[in-house]
């Protein structure tokens, strides 16, 4: 192959079955102490409740676990490997002192009922993160309470129904812009709004024009990201605001691009309403394999009131509570306060930054989206000229010539080492390859990454089969997604 | 960098946001601290929360033995930093690992299909009541009073905006749902009936024949499991339409109530209007078995506003912890585990017996159960503070009906002697209300 990448070599790793596979009667990985309580008649106390067996479960000992699980880890790409560019999903490093502090005892062993007295630790920590996101963001009071982006974005938009409410009129419909994630037009569903679409300009921006036009009374909210899907800042953000506060609307944003904003600018001073935060994302928690998440909702203060509760406050004698006497509230969306492990690492994400490092943070992750641009533009087609915040979206349509689409081109980065961008989204972009370095990458690791992305053009050009096969150098090679979707097999069944 | 840009300050780079809303001061947070500081932070929060302490608590989140290798490879990096495997021949560790879950979930939930992950417990069960919806058709749902008191406002505040009209049935005096009640209350639009088993009490229910009730009517069947490790030695709700579990107790720190891992599982012809992520297996070219996401095309990033849900950040990495627990124990292990949460919680209740009132002792149950008494349980538990111990949960605010009442619940970790010095506690007041009470009496007489 002429084309060879500096990034990755191939090398062994183990196969591995499935734990069932393994399994034989006997084995244990397991140890109970002996009992200091009478035995008891489980089938006297139960009788037909009682379960006799338990299936297939496994049967494995401890150092076959440890080994099956070890295998599988090899078998993934991860942050600690590398690059990680997914556009949107903000794979930055995941600090390890984050993880110390949520195994310490009392932190990791703490539970939801015990007595507020004795939970002053826990709730401290909740209160200082708090004031820290109402600081940054630049609103006025928050909810810790949502597990992740997409129930954030619920819970804002019950706040905005019940703030329509109380003035008399919920209104019928949310307006999203074509850029937006599917979280936005899935989550206006749950809360029984209608979605109207919103059309972008020339400059991937929300069309001003559009907006004064369809902005009327049955308009509830617009849900706006910002820097928007396309790494472009809003920069007309105060007038749409504007157009929607002159005929009642609200402005919420979706913050899952808040990591452009951090230290630079404060959506609360730009007109946003309400917003929610992806503490997995802008704030450093592990993704851990697709969760968990934590979404807290920030909002202005007219909105206060209808925070889901409890809310936290400082009760007379000075020590922290909940407040559970919230007559406007939307209600719980979960059971207990939220996702409080990442609350523990993205406080200690903001502790090891300080104001000057977390504004730096975002300067280096504009700088790098920045560089990864000037580097790609040419090979790959660029469908917006707009400044570039965070990450940059760059189109097919170059390669798209020879056949190959944004998903090959993707595939065929694996084999340089790397773990693909984002592709095909956002929507408005066909073919798009959607880049975002954030703040930890290096220009050494920058530069192999456009160096990968550059041969991978130009074996488009010299040998497309190539990168139409990719990739050649995984596990396994392109999986039969349509067989998966056609005949699902989710589970392993014994034979026979 | 700037440089090859062709900018002269990283200034530039933000050009684009006007300059009225550009923040030209420092943000008014902690300073940077080290990272000694930053764990010093925290071992004195960790000292002001119940750290030390011997609780007796559990209601939906339970103390359990997290066997130590849990933490080892969930640290690995290559579980721990990447991200939803949509990628599939890069993800294989993260997606072998989920359909493994799956399969043990089925197995122990007694379904035929388990999705990857919900929130937690208290959304999966509101999101398994707007599966029935989309299912049956129908729009109203009947739950069950001694399903958790917070899993119900959470269904209240989902169901609010849906036009879904929620109804409550009552428990009798084992703790039950009230059968009668419960057929009662059930509608032609009744969509599911909503219980939990073992319930908030720790009663076992009797899903079969609630079962039975809710199919005669055409409604489906919805069951909560919020304590896991019952599942060990207690039949599954087989006869349920969708089950919604927290998974917390297999091998989840209780983490002050997060993250957990709640988890959605059902029968197979009702798959496709399942929330969340699923992983099956496939082949790749050379036939080769692998696992892939699939049937997206019910998530939000394909159907947008027409999606099941609009989940997208699931549990994942708390679903692995959970994953190895079961793996750990398996077959053998989690039934002997569940004995142990039986006996232990046997023996408390009957010590209790003797000094209070133990309420619902009828039905089966599994590792709670209510105890009342004549001092008010919030007094009880200052005095077990003092030896630091964490009583029962007080019920006034869920259930007033029980007058001075709590939840008590035991676990493999409680011991026996903490047991009997806590019951001491208890009858300590108790012993001091009824000579209190016959003094009164004497007077009186």
């Amino acid at each position: 192959m002429k084309h060879t990448t500096r990034k990755a070599t191939r090398h062994v790793n183990q196969n591995e079955g499935l734990i069932f596979e393994k399994s034989s009667a006997g084995k244990a990985a397991w140890k109970l102490p002996p009992l200091d309580v009478p035995e008891v008649d489980t089938s006297k106390l139960l009788g037909a409740s009682e379960r006799k067996d338990l299936g297939s479960m496994p049967e494995v000992s401890e150092i076959e676990i440890i080994r099956h699980f070890t295998r599988l880890s090899t078998w993934n790409y991860a942050i600690d490997l590398g690059m990680y560019p997914l556009g949107s999903c903000t794979m930055k490093y995941n600090p390890r002192v984050n993880e110390a502090v949520a195994r310490v005892e009392g932190i990791a062993n703490g539970h939801p009922y015990q007595p507020e007295k004795i939970s002053q630790g826990a709730l401290h920590i909740i209160k200082t993160l708090s004031e820290c996101l109402i600081e940054i963001t630049g609103m006025d009071a928050i909810t810790m309470q949502p597990a992740a982006g997409a129930h954030g974005e619920m819970t804002g938009l019950l706040m905005v129904r019940a703030h329509h409410q109380s003035k008399g009129n919920a209104r019928k419909k949310i307006l999203i812009p074509d850029s937006a994630h599917g979280t936005n037009p899935a989550t206006a569903a749950m809360v029984n709004y209608a979605v109207e679409n919103l059309k972008s300009d020339s400059r991937g921006m929300v069309d001003i024009g559009a907006l004064e036009a369809q902005m009327n009374d049955d308009i509830a909210a617009l849900m706006l990201t910002n820097p928007n899907t396309l790494g472009v800042f809003e920069q007309d953000i105060h007038n749409i605001a504007d157009i929607l506060h002159a005929k009642g609307g609200l402005l919420y944003m979706d913050g899952a691009n808040m990591n452009a904003l951090v230290g630079k600018a404060r959506p609360g001073d730009f007109g946003v309403d309400l917003m929610h935060l992806n503490l997995h994302k802008t704030f450093s928690t592990p993704h851990g394999g697709g969760g968990p998440g934590s979404g807290p909702v920030a909002v202005k203060k007219a909105l206060e009131p209808f925070l889901p509760k409890p809310v936290i406050m400082t009760k007379s004698d000075g020590t922290l509570g909940f407040d559970y006497n919230r007559p406007q509230s939307v209600g719980r969306v979960r059971a207990f306060y939220g996702n409080f492990g990442m609350f523990v690492r993205a406080l200690a994400y903001i502790q090891a930054n300080g104001p000057d490092g977390l504004r730096q943070t975002t300067e280096d992750a504009v700088l790098n989206a920045n560089y990864i641009r000037k580097g790609l533009e040419g090979t790959y087609d660029l469908p917006y000229a707009t400044p570039t915040m965070h990450e940059v979206v760059f189109s097919d349509k170059l390669q798209a010539k020879k056949g190959v689409r944004t998903m090959d081109i993707a595939k065929r980065l694996i084999d340089y080492g790397f773990h693909p961008y984002t592709t095909a989204f956002p929507l408005i972009v066909p073919g798009a390859l959607m880049i975002e370095p954030t703040e930890s990458e290096s220009k050494e690791e920058m530069d192999l990454f456009v160096e990968a992305m550059k041969s991978i053009a130009e074996e488009v050009e010299e040998d497309p089969k190539t990168v139409l096969d990719a990739p050649h150098s995984t596990r396994v090679s392109r999986l039969d997604e349509t067989a998966a979707a056609r005949k699902p097999v989710l589970r392993w069944k014994p034979a026979g | 960098m700037l440089k090859t840009i062709g900018l002269r300050s990283v200034d530039d780079l933000f050009a684009p946001i006007p300059a009225e809303y550009r923040l030209t001061r420092d943000l008014k947070i902690p300073r940077q601290m080290a990272e000694s500081e930053i764990v010093d932070f925290f071992r004195q929060r960790s000292r002001e929360n119940g750290d030390g302490y011997t609780s007796f608590l559990g209601a939906g989140a339970y103390f359990h033995y997290r066997p130590v290798i849990i933490d080892s490879l969930i640290s690995r990096g290559e579980f721990l930093t990447a991200y939803t495997p949509y990628q599939a021949e890069i993800s294989q560790g993260t997606l072998q690992s989920i359909f493994e879950f799956q399969t043990m979930i089925c197995e122990l939930t007694g379904m035929e299909v388990a999705n990857a992950s919900m929130y937690d417990g208290s959304t999966a069960a509101a999101e398994a009541v707007m599966m029935a919806v989309r299912l049956t058709g129908r729009r109203s749902v009947v739950i069950a009073r001694s399903l958790h008191p917070e899993y119900r406002e959470v269904l209240a505040t989902y169901a609010t905006h849906q036009g879904m009209p929620l109804s409550v049935a009552g428990f009798g005096d084992d703790g039950r749902v009230n059968l009668k009640e419960l057929e009662s209350s059930i509608t032609p639009e009744t969509a599911c009936i909503l219980v939990q088993s073992p319930n908030f009490f720790g009663t076992i229910e009797d899903v079969a024949t609630i079962g039975e009730i809710a199919h005669k009517h055409g409604a489906m069947l919805v069951v909560s499991i919020a304590e896991a490790v019952s599942l060990g030695i207690i039949e599954p709700p087989r006869q349920a339409d969708v089950i919604a579990m927290e998974a917390q107790s297999f091998g989840v720190p209780l983490g002050f109530g997060g993250p957990y891992c709640g988890v959605i599982a059902t029968r197979e012809k009702y798959v496709r209007q399942m929330p969340g992520r699923l992983v099956g297996q496939t082949v790749d070219k050379q036939g080769k078995r692998g696992f892939v996401l699939t049937l997206a095309t019910r998530e939000q990033h394909i159907r947008r506003e027409k999606a099941t849900s609009n989940i997208c950040t699931n549990q994942a990495l708390v679903a692995l912890m959970v994953n190895i627990f079961m793996t750990v124990y398996g077959k053998v292990g989690l039934k002997e585990l569940a004995k142990q949460n039986l006996a232990k919680t046997a023996y408390a209740a009957g010590q209790f017996a003797k000094q209070g009132k133990v309420l619902f002792g009828a039905a089966p149950r599994f590792n709670e159960f209510v105890v009342q008494t004549s001092e008010d349980p919030s007094a009880i538990n200052s005095r077990l503070l003092g030896h630091k111990m964490v009583g029962g949960l007080p019920l006034k605010k869920f259930y007033p009906e029980f007058g001075n009442a709590a939840l008590w619940c035991c676990t493999e970790l409680t011991t026996r002697s903490a047991i009997d010095t806590a019951v001491g506690l208890v009858a300590e007041s108790e012993r001091s209300v009824r000579s209190a009470k016959e003094e009164v009496e004497e007077v009186a007489r």
